[in-house]
């Protein structure tokens, strides 16, 4: 059984929890051009290596961030939403330390890798 | 033929001529370089040799000779899909696996045993009535049959009301077959070669090389090569490859796990498959139960094991087939599965000229193996887009003009 730190619900069997992919911008959809559109929706990076991706609880319909390494198959830490803006904005604003720490759980390794 | 026998028996020299006729060098220059020396890779290439009469050509090759999803599918074939697109491709396909036993001279245990899709509810049924009529339109034998038919057909199975899903009926295909895939493979790596077709193992290709927007060869671990055409054909790095020639893919990769059991006497005839309970089944020609089920519930690129795979699988497995009680599991593995959003492959032209993919191939590659390989070679021959392949192009993201199969092309729905 592979146990996934839920931020709100605390650990859980990974099978309660639905993967929502790799995390991608939403274009505007006012704006965006058709092949910006498809991008969204369609193409992937599929990485091979630690990616930032969308988790749902399915009992509490609960969406959160976690950071996993898809080659070793580890979960590197879980955040809220707001806990993973709030870390990039202090990234996009220069700071070596991320000012948000993740809600709940998740290991410090790679914490200021994000 | 004893006297044939007792001659070998007392020669030094070996009767038949080796399988494959390996070179030890690359050399500078080829007509096409094929990335990925798997089932689709060699078939391209041996129809390239065969039907267009391009026989330069290097397939190369990082780990070795059929190793990736090649080796690790669980070997069913069948025509009976849900679009008309993707009827009319599997159809070619299953027509051509019947004679190729021939075409390749090699065995490959082509043994068509009827393949059961269950179904548990009544949407189901009403998916099962679609395929049939989508099948039969299409000239593809395919049938809805009711749960005592089911039994008729196949006694072993429990169709009692006292499963916890119990089997409503399920729409039949007599030609679904199963095959030996690791000699699917070699016949067309044997036959390629013959015609002087190179295959190049534990040789990795590095970068592509693109010049204006064409693709002019590759960079390996063993130097540099150039080529008129390049073409990938690798399941589960897919992405990776397509990354190198500078393209973006509709493609998630996901394991999907399988196992098989000890061998046992013959019990099973057909394929069995359920949606609803994400389960399939057939017996191998030496015994073993071959079982598979849905893919993974997220990305990974690793073929580890799980617990809650063989979990979920053993539960509705023994439900439908009680008798499996008694059987251990022998051998457990996994492949990594190139999923698109449609559950529809990607083939034929690239943005990049010269560049030709063939992916996206996620739990639905080896049934395809045959008619992938014959079309991918015309249209790397003729450099257009085959009209089989049309609905498969990699261009239809950007039209939205999507081939859904997801009701038919696997068990993870």
């Amino acid at each position: 059984m592979k146990i996934l730190n839920c931020p709100l619900n605390g650990p859980r069997n990974i099978s309660e929890f639905v993967w929502g992919g790799e995390m991608k911008a939403m274009p505007d959809p006012a704006t965006a051009t058709d092949a910006q559109w498809t991008e969204y929706l369609f193409l992937e990076d599929n990485t091979a290596g630690e990616i930032t991706e969308w988790w749902l609880h399915a009992p509490t319909n609960y969406w959160f961030i976690a950071r996993r390494n898809t080659i070793t198959d580890e979960i590197l830490e879980t955040m809220t939403y707001d806990a993973f803006l709030a870390r990039q904005q202090a990234n996009a604003s220069g700071e070596a330390e991320p000012a948000a720490k993740p809600a709940t759980g998740g290991t410090e390794t790679g914490a200021t890798s994000a | 033929m004893p006297f044939a026998l007792l001659k070998y028996a007392l020669s030094r020299e070996h009767p038949d001529d080796p399988h494959f006729r390996w070179k030890p060098d690359l050399k500078k220059t080829y007509d096409v370089i094929i990335i990925g020396a798997g089932g689709h890779g060699l078939a391209a290439a041996y129809h390239l040799a065969k039907d267009h009469g391009i026989t330069n050509i290097a397939v190369l090759e990082k780990g070795w000779l059929a190793g990736g999803n090649t080796a690790r599918n669980t070997t069913i074939v069948r025509a009976n899909y849900l679009t008309p697109e993707g009827v009319a491709f599997y159809k070619e396909s299953v027509e051509l696996f019947r004679t190729l036993s021939n075409e390749l001279d090699i065995n490959v245990m082509y043994s068509e045993r009827g393949h059961f899709t269950l179904a548990h509810t009544d949407a189901a049924m009403r998916t099962a009535r679609w395929r049939a009529e989508v099948n039969k339109h299409m000239g593809v034998n395919s049938e809805v049959i009711d749960a005592a038919e089911v039994k008729r057909i196949c006694p072993t199975m429990n169709v009692t009301d006292e499963a916890r899903y119990p089997v409503l009926g399920a729409l039949y295909h007599p030609p679904g077959a199963i095959a030996r895939h690791d000699a699917v493979a070699w016949g067309y790596a044997k036959e390629a070669m013959k015609r002087g077709v190179e295959v190049h193992t534990q040789t990795e290709v590095k970068k592509i090389l693109i010049e204006n927007g064409r693709a002019i060869g590759v960079e390996t671990n063993r130097g540099v090569i150039h080529a008129a055409k390049v073409m990938q054909a690798v399941a589960g790095s897919s992405s990776h490859v397509a990354r190198m020639a500078g393209l973006k893919l509709p493609i998630k990769t996901i394991p999907l796990q399988a196992c098989v059991s000890e061998p046992v006497k013959p019990i099973l005839d057909q394929i069995v498959v359920s949606g609803s309970l994400h389960v399939y089944i057939s017996q191998s020609a030496r015994g073993e139960m071959v079982m598979g089920g849905a893919t993974d519930a997220y990305g990974l690129y690793s073929s580890r094991s799980t617990l809650d795979f063989k979990e979920s699988l053993m539960g509705h497995m023994l439900e439908l087939f009680p008798f499996m009680g008694e059987l251990r599991i022998l051998r457990q593995w996994a492949g990594m599965a190139d999923m698109t959003p449609d559950f529809s492959p990607v083939m034929g032209l690239t943005p990049v000229e010269n560049y030709y993919i063939d992916a996206g191939w996620g739990t639905w590659g080896f049934k395809a193996t045959p008619v992938c390989g014959k079309r991918m070679a015309e249209c790397v021959a003729t450099g257009r887009q085959p009209d089989l392949l049309k609905p498969f192009a990699l261009s239809r993201f950007n039209t939205f003009d999507l081939v859904g199969e997801k009701g038919a092309a696997s068990v993870g729905h």
